[in-house]
């Protein structure tokens, strides 16, 4: 999945820019790499890619901020999601 | 102007006059006399008969080139009549003339106008240039070879053998930065632009440059407030406006008017319409898609007024079509397609037999409309009080128009719109969120583009610029100090202005911009300029039972046009796209890196790019990609 995850960043935020580098923990506001925009991308990628449903509440930086919270966030969505379908 | 006294050569004056015929495709003229040479293209509007350019003076010793209009030059006419001058046409260029042999290069202060002109005075032997005070008429120079050479368009003075053809990459950093590059900077190495309010003498080898006009702003706290003030503020804002309005109409051809359906251009149809004789032809732009449309406004408008309307339906493909020759227009990458839909506008205008037009340029800067100043009030209003959930919600009030910012949580809203520790007291404070997020764009720049930056001397802090009692001024007049002095002249009357309605050979006009409407504006309480957050209140007050209510009072759509889509269909680019975007022409033009480029052109391949920052990375990049091929690579294509 991180793999995965960086790759959308890369092909879509960041570009593969050189001098835009950043790692598993950094914050991708404070990279100036998503805007109002991104964040709605991100989601409707994670959606599509993981078969989760992202609440309009669990839209906030704790969740989607760096690779690493969004890949805690996925996982524990799809915990959930997958509990409640049991 | 040879500065080695050598003569000037008629023939190279005509191949500079050449490419900007558009300006004026009526009449043209050369006049040498020795070291100097000036040339004119027409566009004839006042005295069609005997405004002939360049003109002399009876005595010979004064010639002038001169584009724009003195719209008081029948009362300085009569002034000079009455201490017995002799006038040998009807035409404002000869006032200039006249009002210059007696005052001197102080005469711009007396002029109510816009212009550019160049007065070659031989007895001093002194060559005297002057820009408007906001900058609506354009002038470039450079002194190259020892000669010193000025035009309306900067494809004149490359035009002149040996300027050298290069792009400024603090020029190209500017627009990455501010969207406009800051005077005397341009977007080529050694071409310089007069500011706006300033002048320009060169005399014995000697060039010098003087500030005649600056916009200020009274100190915060010293205007006069209260109701009866209210009314009188709005009584005499429309007194002027109408005046502005009157002077404006001044041609000897017929007058038309953009209609937009917003505020501004609604009340300058409606003051034509109520307090004039003219008969009002307008022009308006429709867009296929409602997000943009302001079609039932302009409908509203113009059949509560009774006026003529021609509308121009503006698809996306008549913009992707249209995008180089409007590059070839501005001279400068852009940021927004915003240009194009008005290339095509003017187009339609000269189609009716039109080549003078009245709009609403210059209301938003100068009475507070942009959502630029409501954001910085949300701004300051939230900075104020950091930890507030509710204070960062106004920001979704402002914004109505962006589906995708409405759909967003508290906390990502604070992240967007973010006060950081010291924006509250940086001077540039409204503009801090729009130049950070236009600068990002830069992470797009080439390593060898980025290593000439290095090696540049780093151009004069903006701070430098401000006026000396700047911090005294209420924040909305800063933020409305910043427009109207960098994105006006800059962008607004230059890429989206003057450069899109000439290359039709039409003339914009712009009541909001008279001078004396300016200088008022500026004394006017900030809080009836935005009240709350109701922007352009005043000229709302002032306007009553002139527009219908529905324009009146709907909320401000800020002009936009469409984007990505003009360039991209069925997963592939416009020809000239896929070709300036290609990593080879990429590599050529040395500007921007070709990988994250190219990830950045898959992504609108495959419609997956929707926000403002990629339109305005693929705008940026294509454009300047367009200026380099159009200018600097392949100049023999077009010119």
């Amino acid at each position: 999945m991180r793999a995965n995850v960086r790759k959308f960043i890369v092909d879509n935020f960041s570009f593969g820019r050189e001098d835009v580098q950043f790692s598993d923990e950094e914050s991708l506001l404070e990279k100036g790499l998503i805007d109002s925009t991104g964040v709605l991308e991100l989601v409707t990628f994670l959606e599509t890619k993981y078969k989760i449903h992202v609440e309009d509440d669990e839209l906030i930086p704790d969740n989607l901020d760096s690779v690493t919270k969004m890949i805690r966030f996925v996982n524990r969505k799809s915990v959930q999601e997958a509990s409640v379908a049991d | 102007m040879h500065l080695d006294g050598a003569k000037a050569d008629s023939r190279l004056l005509r191949r500079m006059m050449d490419c900007v015929q558009y300006r004026g495709p009526d009449d043209g003229g050369v006049h040498v006399d020795e070291e100097v040479g000036l040339a004119h293209v027409r566009l004839s509007i006042i005295d069609l008969a005997g405004g002939h350019q360049p003109m002399q003076d009876e005595s010979g010793s004064l010639s002038i080139t001169f584009n724009g209009e003195i719209y008081n030059y029948v009362e300085l006419r009569a002034e000079w009549l009455r201490k017995g001058h002799r006038f040998a046409t009807q035409s404002d260029t000869e006032v200039i003339l006249h009002h210059y042999a007696e005052k001197g290069e102080a005469c711009v202060e007396d002029f109510n106008g816009q212009w550019a002109f160049a007065i070659w005075d031989k007895r001093k032997r002194k060559l005297f240039l002057s820009r408007d005070r906001v900058g609506v008429r354009p002038l470039f120079y450079t002194l190259h070879d020892r000669t010193f050479l000025f035009a309306s368009e900067m494809k004149s003075l490359l035009a002149y053998p040996g300027v050298p053809r290069h792009m400024d990459p603090l020029g190209l950093d500017q627009i990455f930065t501010y969207w406009s590059t800051l005077p005397p900077r341009t977007i080529f190495r050694g071409i310089q632009e007069l500011a706006p309010g300033t002048s320009l003498t060169i005399q014995n080898g000697k060039v010098e440059t003087r500030r005649y006009w600056q916009l200020h702003y009274p100190s915060q706290g010293s205007v006069r407030t209260g109701p009866q003030a209210e009314r009188d503020y709005a009584d005499r804002l429309m007194e002027l406006l109408v005046d502005a309005t009157r002077l404006r109409l001044r041609a000897d051809v017929p007058v038309g008017a953009y209609l937009s359906g917003g505020l501004d251009s609604s009340v300058i149809a409606a003051v034509i319409h109520q307090y004039t004789d003219t008969p009002l032809k307008t022009f308006s732009v429709t867009f296929d898609d409602p997000e943009f449309d302001e079609s039932p406004y302009q409908k509203d408008v113009s059949r509560a007024l009774g006026v003529d309307r021609h509308e121009v339906r503006c698809t996306e493909e008549a913009i992707g079509q249209a995008f180089p020759r409007v590059i070839w227009q501005t001279e400068r990458p852009v940021l927004r397609t915003a240009p194009a839909p008005l290339f095509i506008l003017s187009r339609l205008v000269r189609e009716n037999g039109y080549k003078v037009v009245l709009t609403g340029e210059g209301s938003d800067e100068m009475l507070g409309g942009y959502d630029i100043f409501k954001e910085a009030k949300i701004r300051r209003f939230w900075g104020a009080r950091p930890d507030s959930k509710m204070r960062p919600l106004l920001l979704k009030k402002l914004y109505p128009y962006l589906p995708r910012l409405q759909k967003q949580s508290p906390e990502y809203l604070k992240a967007f719109f973010s006060v950081g520790e010291g924006d509250l007291s940086s001077p540039f404070f409204s503009h801090l969120p729009r130049w950070k997020m236009t600068s990002m764009l830069k992470a797009f720049f080439s390593d060898g583009l980025r290593a000439e930056l290095r090696r540049e001397e780093p151009a004069a802090p903006l701070e430098a610029d401000l006026p000396d009692d700047y911090s005294r001024w209420d924040p909305l007049c800063q933020a409305q100090y910043l427009e109207s002095a960098y994105l006006l002249p800059g962008y607004i009357l230059s890429s989206q202005g003057d450069r899109m309605a000439m290359a039709h050979s039409v003339e914009g006009r712009f009541p909001f911009l008279d001078h004396r409407v300016v200088e008022f504006a500026a004394t006017i309480p900030p809080r009836l300029k935005m009240k709350a957050l109701n922007e352009k209140y005043i000229l709302k007050r002032a306007s009553e039972s002139l527009i219908p209510d529905s324009v009146r009072n709907r909320s401000k759509q800020p002009y936009r046009a469409p984007e990505g889509k003009c360039f991209f269909s069925a997963g592939k680019g416009r020809d000239y796209v896929e070709e300036l975007l290609d990593p080879k022409r990429l590599q050529k033009s040395g500007l921007f890196q070709p990988e994250p480029v190219q990830k950045l052109v898959n992504k609108f391949r495959s419609g997956r790019a929707v926000g403002i920052k990629d339109n305005m990375a693929l705008v940026g990049i294509l454009s300047a990609q367009l200026v380099s091929d159009q200018f600097v690579e392949n100049p023999g294509a077009r010119s």
